[in-house]
């Protein structure tokens, strides 16, 4: 989990996999407004991919794509994505993610509804995947009552106080 | 016909259901929880809910799958009970 896997064709097949997945990912959250899937689903295929890496190659591997760190407030941005593109429109007299009252020169309104659409896709997207990628990261990490874990996994001493 | 591969389905999910609670390693109970899951998946796709299977799928079977490893790899790998 923490370390890499010591198998040849795990990481490879899994290196070559992954990058399926999040192609797929991205298709289905740019498709998501008039085919089945969406922003929700985009993003855990998103995560799926980097997670398949994070489990293979151990937890530094895909640390490039959604760090650690960057994992909460990533998602903190992708929820006010997804709520801006919301206020956006109350802002110019419309109801809440009401894409056609926002007024954008030469442009037809369901042009805009579609673009305000992805928009809120993305935002949907950014913050699923970061998110999901956030909670295993927590769960894999080193247990914070310094518990250490046996050859046979189990733990050693006793149980955490809480 | 169309009941017929439901009726495969439906024998799918109780056996990896009964499987997934009675079985002693963990991580095979994670596994059977798992194809439980993407049954229940099929399942949705065949009575007509593409959306709730694709969600069903994507998130049953690739998320909380990982999840549940990575819980069973933070505890002990049998149970005790």
């Amino acid at each position: 989990m923490t370390n890499p896997s010591e198998s040849v064709i795990i990481v490879v097949v899994s290196r070559a996999l992954a990058r399926l997945i999040q192609l797929f990912g991205i298709y289905v959250i740019i498709h998501g407004h008039y085919s089945p899937g969406g922003g929700f689903q985009g993003g855990a295929l998103l995560a799926a991919g980097v997670l398949l890496l994070r489990m293979t190659e151990g937890g530094r591997a895909s640390q490039s794509e959604v760090s650690t760190e960057a994992a909460i407030p990533l998602a903190a941005v992708g929820a006010l994505i997804f709520a801006g593109a919301g206020l956006v429109t109350l802002a110019f007299g419309g109801h809440y993610m009401d894409y056609g009252a926002v007024p954008v020169p030469g442009v037809e309104e369901p042009v805009v509804r579609y673009y305000g659409i992805l928009l809120v896709e993305f935002g949907i997207g950014l913050a699923v995947m970061t998110a999901l990628v956030a909670i295993f990261d927590d769960m894999v990490a080193p247990d914070p009552y310094g518990n250490a874990v046996d050859a046979a996994g189990d733990r050693a001493g006793t149980p955490p106080k809480l | 016909m169309n009941w017929l591969v439901e009726l495969v389905l439906f024998i799918l999910l109780l056996t990896t259901a009964v499987l997934a609670l009675s079985v002693r390693d963990l991580l095979a109970a994670a596994a059977a929880a798992t194809a439980f899951t993407f049954t229940m998946a099929l399942l949705f796709v065949s009575m007509g809910a593409i959306d709730v299977g694709f969600t069903e799928a994507v998130v049953g079977a690739g998320i909380v799958g990982v999840y549940f490893i990575a819980a069973v790899f933070q505890t002990s790998r049998r149970t005790r009970d």
